[in-house]
């Protein structure tokens, strides 16, 4: 094994760069040109240096891998860090998306460029954090820490309700959050520590379990986000430049469903069997409420924010089924959920960059001016939908399947949503690309560059490839997911044995 | 042991009434001349101080026959009260460089007020108490009066006065009820009789903790404080933010535990009150200031409930979390109204909130270190100031006070609020001329605070651990 900490670098590398790009003086021209080379970089070694961690990673262990241990704050809250299979695919989401977010920025933000680049990268820093943090203390450091640049983000580089967006986002996070840092406090001084791994297998007493589960669920629920907590998402992805949503969607969104698996479910069992039905009905009616409330949408954005609430929905469901295949098909839809989300966003960038407008009425026709682009967009509109061959499918059917054992109307319900989905992103693929390009301002719209292909080929490839074989992620969680649900009935079996002996 | 060394553990107090006395004299008798150094006198002397502080064994002292006592909990707030007197002086130069207002008293003023924290810091009974009071609370209303030609200086100085009396005249009541009841001053006698002290003791107590919330500026004895913090010079509110609320709590908390231990179910009910009340006021009312010292007040406010919420709690944990987050606000406040100070044009200083517009484009580097101290004075972590809300929460958590913690959250979530709409103005709005460029104290203050604050969370141990230890001396 490697003597250097390399998950700390992962983490703290990008901070390093933002503390170059601060560092740098001059002219703003050049400033800003040397500042976006930095940024990306940074985040291309980042991605590098994660994709060390898959080569070394040993799928078939279930144990945190990469251990990183040193005091820090007094007592039983230690630095510590590691991934197994599920904190895994998500770091390494976070950094391959980063560099094409730096690219999807390139042009489009002219104005404080450097400190742009310097947010991005401090923000993630707290995100592959997020993921990797082995104490509940220190997870929480990463997870809030995360709105102070994604607050920034939307204020200065965002659209016109910046303000009013921003702050939404900021303040409902918080809310969640705080409740959550109290149950945190109460776990600690139940178990004594705060160190993931111990409080795993830390029986908690039934009542603390409910408790903690609801402030916890507090949490999530807002990051998720879950109906009926969802409504600062499609202001703060509309308001939000190209990139931020990209970050919004794809990896910040993720934490929530993070946080169910590593804390909710292994630590809560009780409390997550005993509330399951109420994730259901909250997954089930974010599911077709939100599909409905998209297929009136005017803004492009938001169409595709109200559909992430849906798919959030299968994540949900699918993570408190608590069995193999729903957990593994929740992680499954987190990372295509995060790729063509993140893809859709780009996509709506693209257009917003040339036309400066996100009203699906004011576009019409596209596909004869850019065929490209259009084929672009069809690749992830398809993938939204769930066509089997793309990410998308993968994600749903897992999760379907695992909750259909557990609960099938729930799960007979949820396909509705799949119709649904189907519905309104056609209809917004139709809309934007087919028809006849009539409106004049069209007409010498440009299909995508160099830079903006170099962003998407990525996307696509792994939309496809994964959709055709998604072993490579189904195998790296294999190991972490069956391990998880094992310990999970196993308490759930625990408890009954108890009850029934009294 | 002779006479002269059993007085070694009030040097400290000593070398600071010494001191002023002497530069009294030199001020009176050097006229002119003498004005300029005297602030950098003043500093040297806290400095030594300080140092004499630092130099004290851990062990607990007791002087005067037990009027006076030193221990690691003293030692630990008079070194966060000189800090604060250091701060205050340091930030003070731009102000007294001004020919109306370059008076010697300033400083001796200010040397007297922190003999006087001292003091009560040290009080091992109610007279004591009481002394160490009186003298911090009656140079404060000097200086807050100090900009004697400013209608609104000598508005707040007056109106300090009238109140900060009747508030002495409360704790004096309750200290001479709790003496009639238990027959005793000395906290240690009093601790003893308190079990058996009944309803007359409880009232003394009541009335006892009303002056020393008065000074804490916590709800409801708060009303004072925005309008002194907006009269007051803007050094002087800095002061009045940082120091004197370290020993008013310093106060507070060796009271309560050393003197009331036996009915801590009694009083913990007041504080919780109290905690809640100062949070949700500090919260809600800053929302619509738009003068950016009259927030501060506000949110001062709200900071002593979390502080309140510590001891509240009544155990270790909680005085440790009290400590923790004394140290923490000592070092926002500063950096803070170091920001507030450099908020002048031509010469003018400028105090509404929009006059932050923009800053982010005018000044990068004082927007950001700004941001962080406001991001850190909400609580958000990796921010210092979130270590000091989650040593008070543990502690609350702990002793089962969860309506007090979650009651404590929200309110501060609420807060976050305006905090953040000052960093909107800073970043997201157009702006506004530029400020005039800072001084190199200013900016010492401002770059030192800042560092605190934003890479607290890579070596929190010390202060941590220092803070145990000296709760620890309190049980």
């Amino acid at each position: 094994m490697a003597s250097w900490p390399i998950l700390s670098v992962t983490v703290f590398l990008p901070l390093l760069g933002a503390l170059f790009i601060m560092a740098m003086r001059g002219e703003d021209a050049s400033v800003a040109r040397n500042a976006r080379w930095v940024a990306m970089w940074t985040t291309l070694l980042t991605f590098v240096i994660s994709l060390i961690l898959v080569w070394r990673f040993d799928p078939s262990s279930p144990e945190f891998q990469f251990v990183e241990r040193k005091p820090w704050l007094a007592g039983a809250i230690s630095y510590h860090m590691g991934v197994d299979g599920i904190s895994l695919p998500f770091v390494i989401l976070t950094t391959a998306l980063m560099p094409l977010c730096i690219l999807a920025s390139w042009l489009p933000i002219q104005r404080r460029v450097k400190e742009y680049m310097i947010a991005f990268l401090v923000l993630e820093t707290l995100m592959v954090g997020t993921f990797t943090a082995l104490d509940l203390t220190l997870f929480y450091l990463f997870f809030e820490g995360g709105l102070i640049p994604m607050f920034l983000i939307i204020g200065v580089w965002g659209g016109p309700r910046r303000v009013y967006a921003s702050f939404k986002f900021f303040l409902y996070t918080l809310l969640g959050s705080v409740l959550m840092l109290l149950a945190i406090m109460a776990l600690y001084w139940d178990a004594g520590t705060t160190d993931i791994p111990t409080l795993m297998h830390h029986a908690f007493p039934r009542s603390l379990q409910t408790w903690a589960w609801f402030a916890f669920l507090a949490s999530f629920a807002v990051k998720l986000p879950m109906w009926p907590v969802h409504t600062w998402l499609p202001d703060a992805h509309v308001e939000a430049p190209t990139a931020g949503s990209v970050i919004l969607a794809a990896i910040l969104l993720k934490m929530g469903g993070y946080g169910f698996l590593r804390f909710s479910l292994p630590m809560f069992p009780l409390a997550s069997e005993q509330f399951a039905p109420l994730i259901f009905t909250l997954s089930v009616v974010a599911i077709i409420y939100t599909a409905l409330v998209a297929l009136v949408q005017e803004d492009m954005k938001k169409l595709i924010a109200y559909s992430s609430v849906a798919h959030m929905g299968f994540v949900t469901m699918g993570i408190f089924a608590g069995t193999i295949q729903g957990v593994g098909g929740g992680i499954f839809q987190m990372v295509s959920h995060g790729i063509i989300s993140g893809a859709l966003f780009l996509c709506v960038g693209v257009v917003y960059d040339r036309m400066h407008t996100r009203e699906i009425a004011a576009y019409g026709g596209l596909v004869d001016r850019m065929p490209l682009y259009a084929a672009a967009f069809m690749v992830f509109t398809l993938a939204n939908v769930g066509l089997p061959g793309t990410t998308g499918f993968v994600g749903e059917f897992l999760t379907l399947i695992g909750t259909f054992r557990v609960n099938t109307p729930v799960a007979t319900l949820a396909t509705v949503g799949v119709i649904l989905s189907a519905a309104y992103a056609l209809w917004l693929y139709r809309k934007v690309i087919f028809g006849k390009l009539e409106k004049p301002s069209l007409a010498r719209i440009l299909d995508l560059d160099g830079r903006e292909m170099a962003a998407f080929a990525p996307l696509v490839i792994l939309t496809i490839l994964f959709g055709v074989y998604p072993k490579p992620v189904i195998d790296v969680s294999q190991a972490a997911v069956s391990a998880l649900v094992e310990n999970y009935h196993q308490a759930l079996g625990a408890a009954k044995t108890a009850e029934l002996a009294k | 042991m002779n006479e002269a060394s059993a007085l070694y553990p009030a040097l400290p107090e000593l070398i600071l009434a010494g001191g002023a006395m002497v530069l009294l004299m030199i001020g009176a008798f050097g006229g002119e001349r003498a004005t300029s150094p005297m602030l950098s006198y003043a500093i040297a002397l806290l400095v030594v101080a300080g140092l004499a502080i630092a130099a004290m064994p851990d062990e607990r002292v007791a002087l005067f026959n037990g009027s006076f006592v030193v221990d690691g909990f003293a030692k630990f707030l008079k070194i966060l009260a000189v800090l604060g007197s250091i701060g205050t002086l340091w930030m003070s130069g731009d102000f007294l460089a001004d020919p109306d207002r370059r008076k010697f008293e300033y400083s001796v003023l200010i040397l007297l007020a922190t003999a006087g924290m001292f003091v009560l810091i040290s009080a091992g009974d109610l007279i004591a108490l009481y002394l160490g009071f009186e003298l911090m609370s009656l140079s404060l209303y000097v200086v807050a009066a100090f900009d004697r030609d400013n209608v609104q200086s000598t508005e707040a100085g007056l109106k300090y006065f009238v109140l900060g009396a009747l508030s002495s005249g409360m704790l004096l009541y309750g200290a001479s009820l709790i003496y009639g009841f238990t027959g005793t001053v000395k906290f240690a006698g009093i601790a003893q009789e308190a079990a058996n002290g009944g309803i007359g003791l409880i009232i003394g107590l009541v009335l006892l903790f009303a002056g020393l919330c008065f000074k804490v500026s916590a709800v409801p004895f708060h009303m004072w404080t925005p309008d002194v913090y907006q009269g007051a010079p803007t050094p002087i509110t800095a002061f009045f933010a940082s120091a004197p609320k370290v020993a008013a709590i310093a106060a507070f908390v060796r009271v309560s535990f050393s003197a009331f231990p036996a009915i801590a179910a009694q009083w913990q009910q007041i504080i919780i009150f109290v905690a809640i009340a100062s949070m949700a006021l500090g919260a809600f009312a800053a929302i619509g200031q738009r003068n950016i010292k009259r927030l501060m007040a506000y949110s001062s406010i709200g900071h002593m409930g979390y502080a309140l919420i510590g001891l509240a709690a009544a155990t270790g944990e909680g005085v440790q979390g009290v400590l923790v987050y004394m140290a923490i606000y000592v070092a926002m406040t500063l950096g803070t109204f170091a920001c507030i100070v450099s908020m002048r044009r031509n010469d003018k200083p400028f105090e509404e909130i929009t006059d932050l517009s923009g800053l982010a484009r005018t000044n990068p580097a004082q927007a950001f270190v700004l941001s962080m101290l406001l991001f850190s004075l909400a609580g958000i972590p990796p921010l210092a100031g979130f270590f000091a809300k989650f040593y008070v929460f543990l502690a609350a958590v702990k002793a089962g006070l969860f309506t007090l913690a979650v009651l404590g959250v929200l309110a501060s979530v609420v807060g976050a609020y305006y905090y953040l709409l000052i960093v909107k103005i800073m970043y997201f709005d157009e702006p506004a001329p530029a400020f005039d460029p800072m001084g190199n104290a200013l900016r010492s203050i401002v770059a030192v605070t800042g560092l605190f604050v934003i890479l607290f969370f890579a070596y929190p141990g010390p202060l941590v651990e220092a803070a145990a230890v000296a709760a620890k001396s309190l049980f």
